[in-house]
């Protein structure tokens, strides 16, 4: 079994007004040397019956088609044999 | 005219967007289940606004894979007309029918208010007849309504005209506080290229008598229907 975690995180160039609130929050709780918080998603995926390098390429394309939305995210994928 | 409301689970302006396509308007209206593939026999779509499949992992996302989305793009791509509303609109972004993307609010509140929005276009399926210029009053009613693009594609929807309505002042000026979400270029509704397929983040259906306060929403659905006496 492939064990595959994904990572969609808002493009560089997306404000993140969650990231913003909990920044905020931070500042307001004293964590003074805190400078940006981005909120993102992580997800694992388990896969049953496929080698490593095919699991990466059908998380890869899973987050592609669906866990991301390249509009305004991007992401990143760690496959586990 | 016959108009058909898509239904997903968890849809909830689908009876209101009905009533007001049936009894306000005065046209042929039915629902359309997700599950369905097949809009033969329908002369318009619109998916309604909610919160189809729980707006789990982004709004719209989920719902983009059913059944009855297959339908709704091969009918878009043949011209069809096609309103999305809100969550509608959410959707029609997500199986790639409209440009864009949302993002949470800016002030990360979910906004339930009456917003002002000026008319842009009166070419498209959703606006024809409605001068531009012209500021309607509608409710909006969402957590993820900030329009986002990335800065080469927000021009090129500036400059093919597919910006179809603005947040502004009741007197129609842009101004900051006017935009309640913090979209690009205050931007609340667009259209495709074709302008057969129109998306806008207020509720056309909640301000369709004047008993809820406002009936410019009507001016719209009214539109929908005589562009497709029209075509």
């Amino acid at each position: 079994m492939a064990r595959a975690r994904v990572y969609v995180t808002l493009k560089k160039s997306v404000f993140d007004p969650q990231g913003k609130t909990i920044h905020d929050a931070l500042l307001s709780l004293g964590y003074s040397g805190v400078t940006d918080v981005r909120q993102g998603k992580f997800f694992e995926v388990e896969l049953d019956g496929l080698p490593a390098e095919k699991a990466r390429a059908t998380v890869e394309e899973i987050a592609r088609k669906v866990l991301s939305n390249p509009v305004i995210e991007s992401f990143r994928v760690e496959v586990e044999g | 005219m016959k108009v058909g409301v898509v239904v997903f689970p968890g849809s909830n302006c689908d009876h209101d967007t009905y009533h007001a396509l049936k009894h306000v308007c005065g046209q042929e209206a039915q629902f359309v289940w997700h599950k369905d593939s097949d809009l033969r026999g329908l002369d318009a779509v619109v998916l309604p606004g909610g919160f189809a499949y729980g707006d789990y992992l982004r709004t719209g996302a989920i719902a983009r894979f059913s059944p009855v989305m297959r339908a709704v793009t091969e009918f878009a791509g043949q011209g069809g007309t096609v309103l999305g509303i809100c969550n509608g609109f959410q959707i029609l972004q997500e199986a790639g029918l409209l440009p864009g993307a949302m993002l949470r609010n800016r002030t990360v509140k979910f906004l339930s208010q009456p917003v002002h929005v000026r008319v842009e276009r009166d070419d498209t399926a959703a606006t024809a007849g409605i001068s531009v210029g012209t500021v309607l009053t509608m409710p909006i009613a969402h957590g993820e309504g900030n329009f986002y693009v990335a800065d080469d594609e927000l021009e090129r929807l500036e400059q093919a005209g597919q910006v179809v309505f603005r947040y502004t002042t009741k007197d129609g000026r842009l101004s900051d506080e006017a935009n309640p979400n913090g979209s690009l270029h205050a931007i609340a509704g667009v259209c495709n290229r074709e302008r057969n397929v129109v998306g806008l983040m207020p509720h056309p259906e909640r301000a369709s008598e004047p008993e809820l306060g406002s009936a410019d929403g009507r001016r719209i659905l009214e539109a929908l229907v005589a562009s497709l006496v029209r075509a």
